[in-house]
């Protein structure tokens, strides 16, 4: 192997390498459940994709008193839902918060979410710093974003 | 070893028969203890065939309208029934939607079938608060509360588990089976469908019985 080539390569690696770490923390297809009636509590979903290993840890929201990281699962029959501390986004994975696991648990919403309507909603990451991003308010119960579908 | 060792009491003295007592008493506790954590882990008596002409029952409760709803009231129709309860964001709504897109593949027939919507949380769910709830959903859903004591009893028919998990800042979740009941004209239990199943199988599987 002749030493250009081996240079070549090394500087590959290396411009490979800064590229994939300046590249941008990434949040897609935000959207949100409308919520039935006067239900006070509502649920959003995204994906999250990030170049490097990052954490998730805390979310806000202008439009409920308390946004947080919530867990669904399912023991046997028995529906459980819990806070998380945190979620991790390893390095170039998308994490998708989907119905059925995790969630942005909106809690004491200030107003109802309606079909059609969006609005903003922040992530605290540790390392990609605070990222807001526009949720889409889709059917009550919607088992995904409808934009997403037409793709 | 035990029955050698010299401290052993001879059968039939107070001491023999207060350790064997105790012994019966463990046993039994024990079985006690499992069962429930059994039942608690896998509830599965709410779906498996074993248990299944356990499930139903009497129950008394009042409807979004204010209207007083026994099980003799569900008689007629084939009805849907699924314990939830309204601050649930995430399981519940993902249930209803999924019976309301189940019946509408069901065409006329869906006229059939009434699905019931009963809260484990009647501290917070009203009937005016379960009543602009399910009107968000495309179906007819009777939805159902009342004191505690009447909703336990109606748990319990239905062999539903449900407990209050407070959160910090003084709210609270639910836990609670996730199951859709499928009872017939008669309230007998037919069929069930869980988290797992999706509209278009419970479609498949209510044209079936419809038929």
């Amino acid at each position: 192997m002749s030493m250009k080539f081996l240079a070549f390569a090394t500087g590959l690696l290396v411009t490979g390498g800064v590229l994939a770490q300046t590249g941008q923390l990434e949040v897609d297809n935000a959207w949100a459940r409308a919520t039935p009636g006067k239900a006070e509590n509502g649920a959003a979903y995204l994906t999250i994709l990030s170049p490097t290993a990052d954490r998730l840890v805390s979310v806000s929201t202008p439009v409920a008193r308390n946004a947080e990281l919530h867990m669904m699962t399912m023991k046997g029959m028995v529906m459980e839902m819990r806070p998380l501390a945190g979620l991790d986004i390893p390095a170039g994975h998308p994490v998708s918060l989907k119905p059925g696991g995790e969630h942005i648990m909106l809690e004491g919403l200030y107003e109802p979410l309606h079909e059609g309507q969006s609005f903003l909603l922040t992530l605290n990451f540790e390392k990609a710093g605070p990222q807001a991003v526009t949720v889409t308010v889709e059917k009550p119960g919607a088992a995904g974003p409808a934009r997403a579908a037409q793709h | 070893m035990a029955r050698n060792s010299p401290a052993s009491p001879p059968r039939g003295s107070p001491r023999f028969v207060l350790a064997a007592t105790v012994l019966a008493g463990l046993v039994i506790l024990g079985a006690g203890v499992f069962l429930v954590l059994t039942m608690r882990d896998n509830p599965r008596g709410a779906g498996g065939t074993a248990l299944a002409s356990a499930i139903g029952g009497p129950f008394h409760l009042t409807d979004q309208n204010g209207n007083r709803v026994t099980d003799a009231d569900l008689k007629g129709k084939w009805s849907l029934i699924y314990f939830g309860y309204t601050h649930c964001p995430d399981a519940c709504p993902t249930a209803l939607n999924d019976i309301a897109v189940a019946l509408d593949e069901l065409g006329a027939r869906r006229a059939a079938v009434r699905p019931v919507f009963i809260t484990v949380d009647p501290e917070r769910d009203t009937p005016e608060a379960l009543k602009s709830y399910v009107a968000s959903f495309d179906a007819p859903i009777l939805a159902l509360t009342g004191t505690q004591q009447e909703v336990a009893q109606a748990a319990k028919a239905y062999r539903v588990y449900y407990a209050k998990h407070p959160e910090p800042g003084g709210d609270y979740s639910m836990d609670h089976s996730s199951v859709i009941y499928v009872m017939d004209p008669e309230g007998r239990f037919t069929a069930s469908f869980t988290h797992e199943s999706s509209p278009e199988q419970i479609a498949e599987r209510l044209k079936k019985l419809l038929t």
